[in-house]
């Protein structure tokens, strides 16, 4: 983390990464779709809707894996206060929440034919609700203060309250009874997805993660370039107000 | 270097009572996060009748009885301990099977009869391809929530197929 502190050195390695995560974020979309959409087998009960579910979880491990990222980005700026930590955590957020809408999405257009139902409040759907609602409250926290600052630190303390949701999205098909079905990956006795459908699924979820450190790059560069500009203008102002004499400060 | 360490601590200490407090509550609230009810649950505990609850299992192979012309289902869910009998009126999800994973919504009658207003199907977290499901079948190793799956399917076509020969494979035994 120290080494991304300072912006210039961020921008330096950045613009080495960015290349090659877009490179990669299309050829793994490229051939993750093709796999998914069209040579995977289809699910011996699901029939063709199993292809929804290449979209749907690897958006869902995003949004797990974005929100920790912001969490993780809020908590070193609060201790450490490096400059780039919050405009990590505050460019993390629009990404993380259009994963988190994705999945709830084609979740839901999954449930009506899988389930019989678009929408139910299990413990699985309600937490992941509230996840989306986090990434909306530290959005609109992060520019709800006149200084950018304040926003900002105010939206890092949201983000760690929000991190406890975490581990409860993860476990919750196992403390509570879900609709939801439990875990396919993680589990004691190996995933309980077949090879055939685990190698689209695994590639869809590589080209999500390129395609989340390539718009992080994108959004953080920007978000510090406008960091630069503002500085830039407030120093003008400040000459310009010297210029004309002290009278004009109070201004 | 000593505000850090304090912001540090003050952090994960701040983290560690929101954690707790978090899992205090979730475990206060247990009964009302779970989404439903399985059959041992709703056998041991005194429920009063016409109260609205879901309950969920796995639909008994064999059990499912369909009313002709009354449009109406009959089958039992089981935990693999207890079974409860339900009756539900209305259309079946696509993946209700025999075997499967179900959850009902409705309420226990005096009877011990539970009348479901809405059936939903409960997928597993199994996903392979039909060939693969068969093959598992045949050879014995069918790992899935049904030890003693009967009637193989002969030909691995359309999986529309699937309720008929359900059906069907029902009038035999």
């Amino acid at each position: 983390m120290y080494r991304f502190a300072n912006p210039k050195r961020f921008l330096r390695i950045a613009a080495v990464v960015l290349p090659w995560s877009a490179a990669l974020t299309v050829a793994f979309l490229g051939l993750g779709l093709y796999l998914a959409l069209l040579a995977s087998p289809a699910d011996y009960q699901q029939g063709e809707s199993v292809r929804i579910m290449y979209v749907h979880v690897p958006a869902a491990w995003m949004a797990l894996f974005v929100y920790s990222c912001l969490a993780a980005a809020s908590a070193v700026a609060l201790i450490w206060k490096h400059p780039v930590a919050d405009l990590a955590a505050k460019a993390s957020a629009p990404i993380g929440a259009c994963f988190t809408f994705i999945a709830l999405a084609t979740g839901s257009i999954w449930g009506k034919p899988m389930w019989g139902v678009w929408w139910v409040w299990d413990a699985r759907l309600t937490s992941v609700l509230i996840l989306f609602f986090f990434y909306m409250g530290h959005m609109a926290l992060t520019s709800a203060f006149e200084d950018a600052s304040r926003g900002e630190r105010a939206a890092a303390i949201l983000a760690l309250v929000g991190f406890i949701n975490i581990p409860v999205i993860k476990w919750s098909v196992d403390w509570w009874n879900t609709l939801h079905q439990p875990a396919s990956m993680i589990r004691m006795d190996g995933p309980a997805i077949h090879a055939s459908m685990l190698a689209p699924l695994l590639i869809m979820a590589a080209a999500f993660t390129a395609y989340y450190v390539t718009v992080l790059i994108l959004r953080l560069r920007g978000e510090i370039l406008a960091r630069k500009i503002g500085a830039l203008r407030m120093t003008r102002i400040q000459d310009r107000q010297e210029e004309r004499g002290p009278h004009m400060k109070e201004v | 270097m000593t505000r850090k360490r304090r912001r540090l601590y003050l952090v994960f200490a701040g983290m560690a009572l929101l954690g707790a407090a978090a899992a205090l509550v979730l475990s206060a609230l247990r009964d009302n996060l779970v989404f439903f009810y399985s059959p041992t649950e709703i056998l041991d505990r005194e429920i009063e009748p016409d109260r609205r609850l879901r309950l969920g299992g796995l639909v008994v192979e064999g059990s499912l009885k369909r009313n002709p012309g009354g449009g109406s289902v009959a089958f039992r869910v089981t935990d693999l301990s207890h079974e409860v009998p339900v009756t539900f009126r209305g259309l079946l999800p696509d993946l209700f099977r025999e075997g499967q994973g179900v959850v009902a919504e409705g309420v226990l009658d005096r009877n011990g009869m539970f009348r479901a207003a809405d059936v939903l199907a409960k997928h597993d977290e199994n996903y392979m391809p039909p060939e693969v499901a068969e093959a598992l079948k045949k050879s014995g190793q069918w790992k899935g929530q049904v030890p003693e799956y009967v009637g193989p399917k002969k030909s691995t076509s359309a999986p529309k197929k699937g309720p008929e020969e359900n059906k069907n494979g029902e009038s035999g035994p």
